[in-house]
């Protein structure tokens, strides 16, 4: 054959094969055999949640889903958190985000003002769907955008071993009685501190974990009537209490850079005496020092407040795409999802609470730390006010770094809040 | 009598004698290159160019165009997250030139980079030199190679958890210096404001040196040893055989390894982003990670694209210089 002819099939190879590559992909495959109307369709279901499971566990619950779907079929794309952050963002940025994707609260107001997510509130509607089982719904405008799915409780986590070598008797249940426990637990020269704060900017939750988490759990509040409201008393008697700590070296050193996963490190290893933790971190804690000997208590409440403790949370979201060809579908799956039966077993898989109200995880009968969670769980509420504000990871490290300059001596208390507050605001008037 | 030979013939006679039914294939191809000498010029001149249209649609699209879009993008009010963006000129570059953070993470990265590069040198000559010695062992020296590589061997991820680890106000550093009484507190190397800055250049510049030792090595045993016996015969003693020989024989390799260097470490991003975040409060943010933030944490997309793009135009502008030196080396 001729070279120029050659030459000429191999630049209308490249050509083809570049324009095939940008074609948009259809998730509709080739008509099957099956009830709904002879066609197959596959939904993608973005997520964390799968690495974060037992293996095979998650992948046998979408089996279950397709045996009782026949015609749907549910493609899981999974990753790390941070990964599946930066995906989905990407998809919501291009378009092409996955038909169902795994949520965190503090993402779906941004996708929302976006018009990345679809209205659940109407796919509830179009499914006749009684929602009087969710344990809660995420809204904004009135509609719902996501239904978490089960929830990781932040209690207290308390080292007995580095309590009973202290004298203290009890956990803390208050927050003079907390300072006390945590000067008593520091111990430099066994390199042992009293309570850990992480601070660090790349993952900022420690603001909403480990800081807020206690303006909550005395019945306060950041917000008022929707706008940020930093420079009231509940925040500013927070933030003199941590900078109480703070001077009294009953932090552990290096707050500033420590990130979640060091905290939990820090504990189960025996060098801190107390934490705020997620749940999930329960089996981790278990399987890396089974000899640690630890309990969980609830969050300690200012002196004299007697109302209902809010209890930090982060949920497993989950929501639409609303640039999804199945909607119907895709509403079929986060049904599934949220019903009694399996809301159960996710959560008795996850180690957390479920979003069903009628769902009871195995492991409250079963695991006495679990059982006492529950407890904590019932006689308090969720309260998490970051999840629904716009940017509201940027909303913690704005206060992060005001934070951290109160905390080193470089500003006062009144201009941390003042500054972060006008930061905030900023954001809110966008 | 030619079948060895026939299987290469080795010239034209001997193909023809070889292959005499090819004969008549030569001649069509013979009458065809002279059809094609007579194509009209601006045909003739673009057939270059259809060989090299597949290279150039990749880096249209997978280079160009990505380019193009940011740079649309930046001058756009915010893009992706604004359905309907408008078109505000360079409005975003004014606000991103005068914002202080901006400012402050371009000190950070020309601090970060400037060390980094310089330090990198120092070392990688230094250890070059050392690895050239002819006072070590073929196998000792080969050992030693294979030890110093090691830092540019790990990701940056690994390099993160790695110092993370040492540096940790509870790790093996920090033991090691109060177990020998060099300090008497735990020294927050990574939560430091002060400290912060410098310790995440040191680990940059421990991670990259080997870069220029494998380079500059492979530079010093490129010198004639005539050179330095000329040196040695004029009487030069090694310090002057160091600076009159070998770093005019290193200069043409040291420049382009620190403009690529400079270029690839103001781009550094996950080492930053993995150890410190950019903190503690802004004493090592870097441009990468000002951007990154605006995109995935601001979701301000277009003020992230005008950081990228002046951050695009300070490496072309390193980049410029590299392309003007090599072409004036090659002339």
């Amino acid at each position: 054959m001729n070279k120029k002819v050659i030459s000429l099939l191999l630049v209308l190879a490249v050509f083809a094969s570049l324009i095939a590559g940008c074609a948009p992909v259809n998730t509709t495959s080739a008509p099957a055999s099956s009830d709904s109307g002879g066609e197959t369709v596959t939904l993608e279901f973005t997520q964390w949640w799968e690495p974060e499971l037992p293996e095979g566990s998650f992948r046998a619950l979408m089996d279950e889903f397709e045996a009782q779907n026949p015609g749907i079929q549910v493609e899981l794309i999974s990753g790390p958190y941070a990964t599946t952050k930066e995906q989905v963002v990407a998809g919501a940025a291009a378009g092409t985000m996955s038909d169902v994707v795994g949520l965190d609260g503090a993402w779906v107001s941004d996708f929302v003002k976006q018009g990345s997510l679809a209205s659940l509130t109407d796919l509830m509607a179009q499914a006749s769907y009684d929602d009087s089982e969710l344990a809660a719904q995420i809204q904004l405008g009135g509609a719902t955008y996501m239904i978490p799915v089960v929830n990781f409780v932040y209690p207290v986590f308390v080292n007995l071993d580095l309590m009973e070598k202290a004298g203290i008797a009890a956990p803390p249940t208050t927050r003079s009685e907390f300072a006390d426990a945590a000067q008593k637990l520091t111990d430099p020269a066994n390199n042992v501190s009293g309570w850990i704060l992480p601070l660090s900017l790349e993952q900022p939750n420690g603001i909403q974990n480990d800081v807020m988490s206690w303006v909550w759990a005395s019945g306060g509040s950041m917000m008022k009537e929707g706008q940020p409201d930093l420079t009231n008393d509940a925040v500013r008697s927070v933030a003199e209490f941590i900078k109480g700590l703070y001077d009294a070296g009953a932090i552990a050193p290096g707050a500033f850079s420590l990130r979640e996963q060091d905290k939990v490190e820090e504990f189960t290893n025996g060098r801190v005496g107390m934490m705020v933790s997620s749940l999930a971190h329960i089996n981790m804690i278990r399987e890396r020092n089974p000899e640690l000997n630890f309990a969980i208590t609830a969050l300690p409440a200012a002196d004299g407040y007697e109302g209902k403790r809010g209890l930090p949370y982060a949920s497993w979201g989950i929501g639409v795409a609303a640039n999804s060809p199945h909607p119907a579908e895709a509403w079929k799956l986060v049904q599934f999802l949220m019903s009694a039966e399996v809301n159960s077993k996710l959560s008795s898989i996850a180690n957390a609470f479920p979003g069903n109200v009628n769902s009871t995880p195995d492991f409250v009968q079963t695991d006495e730390l679990f059982a006492a969670a529950f407890e904590v769980f019932q006689a308090g509420y969720l309260a998490n006010e970051f999840v629904g504000l716009p940017v509201a990871e940027n909303l913690m490290r704005l206060f992060d770094e005001q934070f951290q300059l109160y905390l080193d001596g470089s500003q006062s208390l009144d201009d941390a809040l003042a500054n972060a507050q006008a930061a905030w605001m900023e954001n809110f008037q966008e | 009598m030619c079948r060895g030979s026939c299987l290469r013939p080795r010239s034209a006679a001997l193909f023809q004698a070889c292959f005499p039914s090819e004969k008549t294939a030569l001649s069509t191809n013979h009458s065809k290159a002279t059809s094609f000498q007579k194509l009209p010029a601006l045909r003739k001149k673009l057939v270059p160019f259809a060989y090299l249209s597949p290279t150039l649609l990749l880096l249209a699209m997978l280079s160009l165009l990505p380019i193009a879009m940011v740079f649309f993008y930046s001058l756009q009010d915010n893009v992706i997250m604004n359905k309907t963006p408008q078109w505000v000129g360079f409005e975003n570059y004014i606000e991103i030139l005068g914002d202080s953070v901006f400012q402050q993470a371009l000190l950070n990265t020309l601090y970060f980079t400037g060390m980094s590069v310089l330090f990198h040198l120092l070392l990688g000559l230094a250890f070059a030199l050392l690895l050239n010695t002819r006072l070590i062992g073929p196998l000792p020296k080969a050992l030693f190679r294979m030890i110093y590589i090691l830092p540019w061997v790990f990701t940056a991820t690994i390099i993160a958890i790695l110092w993370r680890l040492l540096l940790n106000p509870n790790g093996v550093l920090n033991y090691l210096l109060l177990w020998t009484g060099l300090v008497s507190d735990k020294i927050e190397w990574l939560s430091s404001r002060q400290l912060a800055l410098h310790t995440v250049t040191f680990i940059n510049i421990w991670a990259g040196y080997p870069f220029y030792m494998v380079s500059l090595l492979a530079g010093l045993q490129g010198i004639p040893d005539e050179l330095y016996e000329a040196g040695r015969i004029d009487g030069a003693n090694g310090r002057q055989l160091f600076r009159f020989i070998t770093l005019p024989q290193l200069t043409p390799i040291i420049v382009s390894l620190a403009m690529l260097d400079f270029i690839w470490t103001m781009q550094q991003f996950t080492l930053i982003w993995m150890t410190t975040g950019g903190g503690p409060i802004r004493v090592t943010e870097m441009l990468s990670t000002f951007t990154y933030k605006l995109a995935f944490s601001s979701y301000e997309f277009s003020l992230a694209s005008t950081s990228a793009f002046v951050i695009l135009l300070l490496s072309m502008g390193v980049a410029w210089f590299y392309v003007r030196k090599q072409r004036a080396s090659d002339e």
